[in-house]
Parts: structure tokens; C-alpha cells; sequence
């Protein structure tokens, strides 16, 4: 009877969660077929990207200098052991490039951007705002979600660049700075352009650009979902931010996986 | 072709609501009620505090669906919010439901802009014209959290006049306003029926401004309407339920 019971509350679970994605899934195919208004929507969609650049820039910038420099550290080391450390830049280079840029911008977007969104929108629902919305024939998914899911479509991967570069040079700055690994700037970047192909690039791309529309459309989903009060709207940003985080890990090796 | 563009000038719709139940988990709200609301006329529904009022307009707009029974809007069944309709409903929310993040302005016009009604010279005029009628045309540049409760409903009653409605709904437009302010209210309800012959349907605590702008009221009372009449019938009525809401209200004011 026990595990009857635990069997059925398992069953629940995977039930409501199913139910989540087609929810997020209908959502992304509704904010999809809106897109055919971004022409008369760029005003939106250009704001909410000036809003990701805003708030993610900084600190991305930050993290990315110290990521590149660590892992520079890290490998650099062990490189020189073997007296390869020549190869530095393709390293650091490349897990830049095709990891470490799009996963870390795309988790900073979501924690800074991501955040914002769901709080933003849950508000609306709770304080009746999305209703208004409907009683004027606005479609809370052209005027509200569809911009933002192309704004982050956008925005992402020309953060993710901005990331990697910036990440390069942390990484060439502490191969050139550390007597024990001591990498020339221009060494550094030989050996990246050596290894690295245009292909490396557009598959860390690929995956800016999805994670930015499952950051967007996920937190888009979790504030439309709110009902009740200020609680909820807390509630619904942990929720929204957690969500996202792992979506972006799953996709992230699927999308590796894929890309291999 | 725009909706709102080329379709004839505002007319009254008419509203007819046949058996509609609504409950939320175990708490009925609305039991079988029955309603008819004639095309330009504008219909008072008074009760008391949570007894559905906000409820059955929602239901009206299409934000809730009834449990059973049908809501008809000019003899058709009502339309989801988005559905293209022939007909445009306007509502005053309890809450005003004014977008905290655009202007006063913004909010006004935001149906204009959206529809591409006009361009933008003309939702200019169009804004000022509307907050003018509730006497905030010097506001426009403000943001809802810069206005008091009163003034938020006053915008949302511009709102909802600024998309040119068939049939208005207001939840509770005067229940934060000065006197002054609710007769100016009541006068410009009077006003957009005698004008447009528009449909409304007005939700309020008040009853000497409901009597006033009502040409037909209702008491809602368990669900259900339990009486329906002009505003002198409501006034004689025997139903010891309208008898204790009404001595209530009018308690030192000199009675009714
Ligand atoms: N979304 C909801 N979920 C659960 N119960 C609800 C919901 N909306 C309304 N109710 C319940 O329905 C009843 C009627 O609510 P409603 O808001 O229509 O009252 P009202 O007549 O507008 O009152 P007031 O004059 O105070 O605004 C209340 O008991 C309320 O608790
Ligand atoms: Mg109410």
C-alpha cells in the first residue's frame, strides 16, 4: 500500500512536471508565431536588450577576466610540467569559446536578467495588470514575451563574444604575468588562432542563443504563472532563476552531445 | 484594417445572462444568476463586500469562465480577451490595473498605440481629451505610483474611455473619491450614456450615486440577483435584504 502510494505521488510529480514543459513549450511556439509583429515591436525589443547589456555587463566582464585568468592558472601549470605550456591559448581559448562563455554569460543573465523578467511579469499578474492587458485586446505574449525571448535570442550571443574575449585576455594576462607558466601575449594568441576554427565559435553560438530564449521564455512562463500576492512574486523569481539554471545545464550537454 | 477603425460610431450592446454559477473550490459565489442588461442602459449592481460583484464582471469580460451557464453579448456567447469581436468592452478594475511601468499617458493611450488606431498627434489629443474628463490632463507625465488611490481610478476610467467602448464595466469607480470627484464621475457616466448610448454596467457601494446614474439596479445578494428595479423600486422595496443594505447605507444622512 506504501509503496502504492509512493508510486502515485511519484507519477504526479512527472505528470506536473510534463505538463510544465508543454506549458513552456506552447508559450515558445506562441511567441514564435508573434515575432511576425518585431517589426512594430523593435522600440520593445531594442529596450529589453538595452536592459540585458545594462545588467549583465558588468559583472560579466568581471567574471569573465577572473574565469579566463583561473583557468589560465590552472592549466597553465600543469602545461608547463609537460613543457607544453605554448598550447595555453588553445586551451583557454577554446573552453572559453565553446563552454565556459555561453554557460557562464547565459547563468549571469538569468540570475541579473532572468530574475527581473519573472519578478516584472508576476507583478503584472498578481496586481491585475495582464488582465488589463487582455480587456485591451493586447496580447500579453506579443507585448510582453515575445520581445524579450528575441531580445535575449539576441542580446546572448553577442554577450557570449564580448565574454570570450574578454576572458582570453584574463587568460593571456596571467600566462604573461606568471613567471612559471610565462606565455607571451603573442604566443597566447597564435596558438587560439591555431587551433580554434570558426566552427568552435558558432557552436558556442548556438548555445548562447538557446539558452538566452529558455532563460526568457522560462521566467516569462513563471511570472505569467503567479497568482496571489507579493509572496508569490518572491516565490516565483527563486523559482524562475532555479528553472533556468537547469535548463541550462540540461541543454548544455545535449546540445555538446549534439555538437560533438 | 485596424479593429476600432471604420466601425460606425460607439452603440449600446445588450447583455443577457442566463443560469450562471461560479464557484472556487467549495465557496459558491455566483448561483444560478440571471441578468438582462438592454442595449444603452446603464444597469447598478449594489451588494455587499465579496459577494461576487468583481466576480460576474470578470465573468462578463471573458477573464473567468462560469462553472455553468451562458453570458450573451448582443446574442452571442462572449468572446475570449484577443478573439475578434464586434464589439468592444471597457472596465474599470477595482484596483485601477494601471501598467506601474508607463506613464499616466502611456496608460491612456496604450490601446490606441498598440491598435494603431491613430498616429501619434492624434492619441495625444485623444489622452488629453480623456484625462481632461476626469480632471487630470496636468498628470499625464506622472507614473501610477506618483498618483493617489482616487486619481489611479480616475486614469483607469480614461483608459477604459480611450478604446471607445460598446459596453463599459466599472468595478467600484467612485469608492476612493471625494464628493466633488464622485459627482463629476457620476455626471460623466450620465454624460457617456445620453451621449454614445453606451451600454454600462457600474458595480459600486454607493447607493446615491448608483441611484443616480442607474436606470435599472440589482441587489446581489448569495449568488443571485434578489431584486431588480428602477432606483425609486429599489428604494420601496419590501425585500428585508435590500431594506437592511439600504438603511445602512443612508444611516445618518437623513434617510432615503
Ligand atoms: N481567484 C479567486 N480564487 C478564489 N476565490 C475567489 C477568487 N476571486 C474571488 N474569490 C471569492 O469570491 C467571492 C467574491 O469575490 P468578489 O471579488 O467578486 O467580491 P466583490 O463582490 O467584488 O467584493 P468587494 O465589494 O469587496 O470588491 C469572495 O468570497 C472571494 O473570496
Ligand atoms: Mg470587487
Amino acid at each position: 500500500m506504501r509503496s502504492l502510494g509512493l508510486l502515485a505521488g511519484t507519477g504526479a510529480v512527472i505528470l506536473r512536471f510534463l505538463q510544465t514543459v508543454g506549458e513552456v513549450l506552447v508559450l515558445l511556439w506562441q511567441a514564435v508565431r508573434e515575432s511576425r509583429a518585431a517589426p512594430r515591436n523593435v522600440d520593445k525589443i531594442l529596450a529589453q536588450m538595452a536592459e540585458i547589456g545594462n545588467a549583465t555587463l558588468p559583472i560579466a566582464s568581471l567574471t569573465a577576466v577572473f574565469i579566463g585568468g583561473v583557468l589560465a592558472l590552472q592549466s597553465g601549470f600543469q602545461l608547463a610540467k609537460l613543457g607544453a605550456e605554448e598550447n595555453l591559448g588553445g586551451l583557454v581559448g577554446l573552453s572559453m569559446v565553446k563552454e565556459l562563455g555561453p554557460v557562464m554569460t547565459s547563468l549571469l543573465m538569468a540570475g541579473r536578467v532572468g530574475s527581473a523578467m519573472a519578478a516584472e511579469i508576476a507583478a503584472m499578474s498578481v496586481y491585475e495588470e495582464i488582465d488589463a492587458l487582455r480587456t485591451l485586446d493586447i496580447d500579453p505574449v506579443r507585448y510582453l514575451v515575445m520581445p524579450r525571448v528575441l531580445a535575449s535570442l539576441l542580446a546572448l550571443p553577442v554577450l557570449t563574444i564580448y565574454v570570450d574575449v574578454l576572458g582570453w585576455i584574463g587568460g593571456a594576462l596571467v600566462g604573461t604575468v606568471n613567471p612559471q607558466i610565462n606565455v607571451s601575449f603573442r604566443t597566447f594568441f597564435d596558438n587560439l588562432r591555431q587551433f580554434m576554427e570558426v566552427r568552435d565559435i558558432l557552436d558556442g553560438l548556438v548555445k548562447a542563443m538557446v539558452f538566452g530564449v529558455t532563460v526568457a521564455i522560462v521566467c516569462c512562463y513563471v511570472g505569467l504563472q503567479t497568482r496571489g500576492g507579493p509572496r508569490e512574486v518572491g516565490r516565483s523569481v527563486t523559482r524562475a532563476v532555479v528553472l533556468s539554471f537547469i535548463c541550462i545545464f540540461i541543454f548544455d550537454y545535449v546540445i555538446t552531445r549534439l555538437l560533438i | 484594417m485596424q479593429e476600432g477603425q471604420g466601425r460606425g460610431p460607439t452603440r449600446g450592446v445588450a447583455i443577457r445572462i442566463v443560469g450562471l454559477s461560479k464557484a472556487f473550490g467549495d465557496v459558491e459565489v455566483l448561483r444560478d444568476l440571471t441578468l438582462e442588461v438592454q442595449p444603452g442602459e446603464t444597469f447598478v449592481i449594489i451588494g455587499p463586500s465579496g459577494c461576487g460583484k468583481t466576480v460576474l464582471l470578470k465573468q462578463i469580460l471573458g477573464l473567468l469562465t462560469p462553472d455553468a451557464g451562458r453570458i450573451l453579448i448582443d446574442g452571442a456567447p462572449v468572446a475570449a480577451p484577443g478573439q475578434p469581436k464586434p464589439y468592444r468592452i471597457g472596465m474599470v478594475f477595482q484596483s485601477g490595473a494601471l501598467f506601474s511601468s508607463l506613464t499616466v499617458g502611456e496608460n491612456v493611450g496604450l490601446w490606441l498605440k498598440e491598435h494603431r488606431v491613430a498616429d501619434d498627434g492624434v492619441i495625444e489629443r485623444i489622452v488629453t481629451e480623456k484625462l481632461a474628463l476626469v480632471g487630470l490632463a496636468d498628470k499625464k507625465h506622472l507614473f501610477p505610483s506618483e498618483l493617489s488611490g482616487g486619481m489611479r481610478k480616475r486614469v483607469a476610467i480614461a483608459r477604459a474611455l480611450a478604446t471607445d467602448p460598446d459596453l463599459i464595466l466599472y468595478d467600484e469607480p467612485t469608492a476612493e473619491l471625494d464628493p466633488v470627484m464622485t459627482d463629476h464621475i457620476a455626471e460623466a457616466i450620465v454624460d457617456l450614456k445620453r451621449r454614445f448610448r453606451i451600454t454600462s454596467v457600474v458595480v459600486t457601494h454607493d447607493l446615491n450615486m448608483g441611484c443616480y446614474v442607474a436606470d435599472r439596479m440589482g441587489m446581489l445578494h448569495e449568488g443571485r440577483l434578489v431584486e431588480v428595479g428602477t432606483p425609486e423600486q429599489i428604494r420601496r422595496s419590501a425585500n428585508p435584504v435590500v431594506r437592511a443594505f439600504i438603511t445602512t447605507q443612508t444611516k445618518g444622512m437623513g434617510g432615503a
